[in-house]
C-alpha cells in the first residue's frame, strides 16, 4: 500500500458526505417503510421521500412534482431519451460528446449526433442546421464528464425553441450539479438528469426532472410510483442521502468551487511546467470548464501504463471512460474534439472534489512528472 | 521478484499466479482486453475478466485490465483477414503471442517496473550451459504449447516465466481445486477467441471480406465441383468442395484466390518433402542439420533437416530470415500461412511460416 493516497477521480464518484451518511443511517437501522403503504410506518418513509423531493426541486428550481427519483444518472438519461421518443416518436439529436448513458439510448432510437468544436463545445450552427420540425428531442449535457467543458445550454435552448418548437430539451447535468448554478443553467431544459454519488451522496440513486407538459412515457412499468413514470419501491435511504448531499453541496458550493478551482489551476500549472509538451484539453474560450476537472494529454506515454504507476504511488486518476471489464477505451469525446489519436493515447483525467486538499495536489505534482519521465525513458 | 502474471480467467494462468504468490514473489495480475466483438470461446469476455479478478482477489493480489484492442486488431485480426484474401490460413494465436503478449504486454510490464511476465502456457524455459535459454515442451505432452510460443527470442525468454509448464493439466486442475480457485473446473479454451462457434470462420470472414464463389477443377482443368467461398478453402481440405461421391478421395491441392479456382487431386499430389519457411525466428542463432519439424499446434514433430537460407536479413533476430526444411519422408503439404516449429529433442530451436 502506498503511504499517501490522493483521490483525484471525483468525476467517477465522490466520498460520501457526513450529512448524507447521517440522513441514511436511520433508514439502515431502526426505520423502514414502503412509502406507498397506508399506515404509520409507510407514512414516515413517504415523508422522507417528500422532503427529499423538495430538496431536489429547490436545487433545480422546479416544482416538487416534477422530480422523478431513479436509480441514478444512467436510468434518468434512458428514461428521458427513450421515454420522450416513446411518447412522441420523431427525430432525436444529441451532442457527440454525451455520456454513453445518452449516446446509447439515442442510438437505440435511430438518433443523430451534433458535432462539437476543438474546445469540446457544441457547434450551435451545426445544431441549427440539424434542427427541423420533425425533431422531438434534443439532448445536450450541461458539462462534459471527461474534459469538463461547460455547454452553452441557454443558447442551445434558444436555438431549439426557435427552430424546433415542439422538441423537448434534455440535459444530463450529472457532472455540472456539484459545481454550477443549476437553476440558471437548466432553466430552458424540459428534462434534467441528476446523480447522487457525484456530489457526495450514495450510489444507486438519482433523479430526472420532468417539467410539466413534457411528453414522457414510463420505461419501467409496475406499481405506478413517481407519477407513474418510474415504477418500483423507493430507495428511501438512498433518496434521503441524495437530498442531504445536495443540500450540503448547495450550502458550500461557491466556496468549494473557488477553493477547488485554485487547486486545479495550481495542479495544471505545475504539470504543464514539469512535463514539456503537455496539452491541457479544452482550455480557453467558451463558457469554461468545471472547477474540479483537469484533462491533460501527456506526450509519449500510454494512459494505462501511466495509470498503473500512479495507482502504485497512491494517485487515483482515470483516462477516459472504462468499460464493464475495467479496461480503458478510446475516448469518443477526444475524437469528437478532433484530438489526434497519437495525442489521446496519453490522456489523463484528474478530477478534484469536495474532499481534495493541497496535500493531494502536492502528492500528484510529486508523482506524475516522475512517472511520465520513467515511461518516456522506457519507450525511448 | 516483481512479476506481472497475464491472467486470462482460465485455470492455467490462475494456478500460475497462485504458484508465484506461494513462492513469495511480488505478484500483480493483468487481464488483456484484446477483442471487443463477439466471442464465445475466447480469453477476454467480461465473464473471463470477472474470473481472473475473482481469482486475484482470492490470492490477495492486485488485478488490472489493460486494453490492447487496437494492436490486436491491427496486428492479429487484420492480418488474419488479409491472409485469407490471398489464400493463406495463418495461426492468429502465434501472432498474438508475437505482437501482444510478448511484445506490447512485456514491454509495458518492464516499463512500469516488473522483472518478468508470467503466463499459464504449458511449456518450459530451460537454461543451457552457455547461459542462453530455450523454450522446451511442457511436461504434459497432450497440452504442450511450445508450438505457439516459438516466436520468443532470447530477450523475451529471459523475462518470461511459465509456472505451470512442468505440470500436467491434471496436476494444474488438482492444485486449483485444492486451493479452492473458482476456475478449477473451467473448460479449456480451444478455438480462435474472435471467432464464435455459431458463426464460424466463414461467418467472421464474410463480414470482413468479399467472399467469392470458386470453381473446383481437376488436374486437366475440368470443373468437377464448386465452393461458395474460395477464400475459405485450405490446401489439403477434402470436404465441402462439391465433389461427386464415389471414386478415390480428392483433396484441394492448390488454391488460386485471384482466379477463384481450387484444383483438386489425389493424396499423392499433396505429398511434399520440403517446405520453405519465411519470417524465421531462431531461439539462439540459426541451426543447420537434424531437427524435428512440427507443422501444427497439435501433432508430432517429423524428422527433417533444416538449411538456413540467407534471403532477407534484418527481420528481428540476427541471422537468415528464411529456411528450407527437408523431411526424411514426404508428407502432407503444409498449408501456406501455417507455422512450422523446429525442435532438437524437446527444445525449440526456431520456427517460421510456410510460404506459398
Amino acid at each position: 500500500m502506498p503511504e499517501q493516497l490522493a483521490y483525484l477521480d471525483h468525476a467517477a464518484t465522490t466520498p460520501l458526505r457526513p450529512e448524507a451518511r447521517a440522513a441514511m443511517l436511520s433508514w439502515l437501522g431502526e426505520r423502514f417503510g414502503n412509502p406507498s403503504g397506508a399506515h404509520r410506518v409507510a407514512r414516515t418513509a413517504r415523508q422522507a421521500v417528500d422532503e427529499a423531493r423538495d430538496a431536489v426541486a429547490e436545487a433545480v428550481a422546479c416544482q416538487p412534482g416534477d422530480v422523478v427519483f431513479t436509480s441514478g444518472g444512467t436510468e434518468a438519461d434512458n428514461l428521458a431519451v427513450r421515454g420522450v421518443h416513446a411518447a412522441r416518436p420523431g427525430q432525436v439529436l444529441c451532442s457527440a460528446i454525451e455520456h454513453d448513458a445518452v449516446l446509447g439510448p439515442v442510438a437505440s432510437v435511430g438518433g443523430d449526433t451534433v458535432p462539437v468544436d476543438e474546445r469540446g463545445v457544441i457547434d450551435l450552427d451545426a445544431l441549427a442546421g440539424a434542427l427541423a420540425p420533425g425533431v422531438t428531442l434534443v439532448s445536450v449535457m450541461a458539462a462534459n464528464n471527461e474534459v469538463g467543458t461547460v455547454q452553452p445550454l441557454p443558447e442551445v435552448a434558444e436555438v431549439v425553441r426557435h427552430l424546433a418548437p415542439a422538441a423537448a430539451l434534455h440535459t444530463d447535468a450529472v457532472q455540472a450539479a456539484p459545481w454550477l448554478d443549476l437553476p440558471g443553467l437548466v432553466a430552458g431544459a424540459d428534462l434534467v438528469s441528476l446523480s447522487s454519488h457525484k456530489l457526495g451522496g450514495p450510489q444507486g440513486v438519482g433523479a430526472l426532472v420532468v417539467r410539466r407538459g413534457t411528453p414522457l412515457r414510463a420505461q419501467a412499468l409496475g406499481g405506478g410510483q413517481e407519477r407513474e413514470l418510474r415504477s418500483g419501491t423507493h430507495n428511501v435511504a438512498g433518496i434521503a442521502g441524495f437530498a442531504a448531499a445536495l443540500r450540503a453541496t448547495l450550502a458550500t458550493r461557491d466556496e468549494t468551487a473557488a477553493r477547488v478551482r485554485g487547486m486545479r489551476d495550481r495542479l495544471a500549472r505545475g504539470l504543464v511546467a514539469a512535463v514539456p509538451g503537455t496539452v491541457v484539453t479544452g482550455a480557453g474560450g467558451g463558457p469554461g470548464r468545471l472547477p474540479g476537472c483537469l484533462h491533460l494529454c501527456l506526450p509519449r506515454v500510454e494512459s494505462e501504463a501511466l495509470l498503473y504507476l500512479l495507482d502504485e504511488a497512491g494517485v487515483c486518476a482515470s483516462a477516459a471512460s472504462a468499460c464493464a471489464s475495467g479496461a480503458q477505451q478510446a475516448s469518443h469525446v477526444l475524437a469528437a474534439m478532433g484530438v489526434p489519436a497519437e495525442r489521446s493515447r496519453g490522456a489523463l483525467r484528474l478530477s478534484l472534489g469536495w474532499t481534495t486538499t493541497e496535500a493531494d495536489v502536492d502528492h500528484a505534482l510529486a508523482t506524475i512528472p516522475a512517472a511520465v519521465a520513467r515511461l518516456q525513458a522506457a519507450a525511448a | 521478484m516483481k512479476v506481472l502474471v497475464a491472467m486470462s480467467g482460465g485455470v492455467d494462468s490462475s494456478v500460475a499466479a497462485a504458484r508465484l504468490v506461494a513462492a513469495e514473489n511480488d505478484v500483480v495480475g493483468v487481464t488483456m482486453k484484446l477483442w471487443g466483438g463477439e466471442s464465445d470461446t475466447g480469453c477476454c469476455s467480461v465473464s473471463d475478466v470477472d474470473d481472473a479478478r475473482r481469482v486475484a482477489q482470492q490470492l490477495g493480489i492486485d488485478h488490472h485490465v489493460w486494453n490492447f484492442g487496437d494492436d490486436f486488431e491491427s496486428r492479429v485480426v487484420g492480418p488474419y483477414v488479409e491472409a485469407h484474401r490471398h489464400g493463406a490460413t495463418p495461426n492468429p494465436c502465434i501472432e498474438c503471442n508475437r505482437h501482444l503478449k510478448f511484445d506490447r504486454l512485456l514491454r509495458r510490464a518492464l516499463a512500469v517496473g516488473f522483472d518478468a511476465v508470467a503466463t499459464g502456457h504449458h511449456a518450459r524455459i530451460v537454461e543451457r550451459p552457455d547461459g542462453t535459454r530455450r523454450l522446451a515442451r511442457g511436461a504434459d505432452a497432450a497440452k504442450d504449447q511450445s508450438y505457439v510460443l516459438y516466436v520468443l527470442g532470447q530477450a523475451e525468454l529471459a523475462r518470461t516465466l511459465l509456472p505451470v509448464g512442468a505440470m500436467t493439466k491434471d496436476e494444474v486442475r488438482a492444485e486449483a481445486g485444492a486451493l479452492g480457485l473458482r476456475t478449477a473446473d473451467k473448460p479449456d479454451s480451444q478455438d480462435v477467441c474472435f471467432i464464435t462457434s455459431t458463426a464460424g470462420r466463414g461467418g467472421f470472414l464474410g463480414r470482413r471480406l468479399d467472399l467469392h464463389a470458386g470453381r473446383v477443377v481437376d488436374g486437366d482443368g475440368r470443373q468437377v465441383g464448386s465452393v461458395a467461398a474460395v477464400e475459405l478453402v485450405t490446401v489439403g481440405q477434402r470436404r465441402g468442395l462439391g465433389l461427386p461421391g464415389g471414386g478415390s478421395p480428392r483433396y484441394a491441392v492448390d488454391v488460386d484466390v485471384a482466379a477463384a479456382i481450387v484444383r483438386v487431386g489425389p493424396e499423392s499430389e499433396l505429398q511434399r518433402d520440403t517446405v520453405v519457411l519465411e519470417r524465421m525466428v531462431w531461439a539462439d542463432g540459426p541451426v543447420e542439420g537434424r531437427v524435428g519439424a512440427q507443422c501444427a499446434a497439435h501433432g508430432a514433430a517429423r524428422p527433417a533437416a533444416v538449411t538456413p537460407t540467407s534471403a532477407r536479413p534484418g527481420l528481428g533476430d540476427a541471422g537468415p530470415a528464411s529456411a528450407v526444411v527437408r523431411f526424411d519422408r514426404p508428407g502432407r503439404r503444409v498449408a501456406p500461412g501455417q507455422s512450422v516449429v523446429l525442435y532438437q529433442g524437446d527444445e525449440v530451436v526456431g520456427g517460421g511460416i510456410a510460404g506459398g
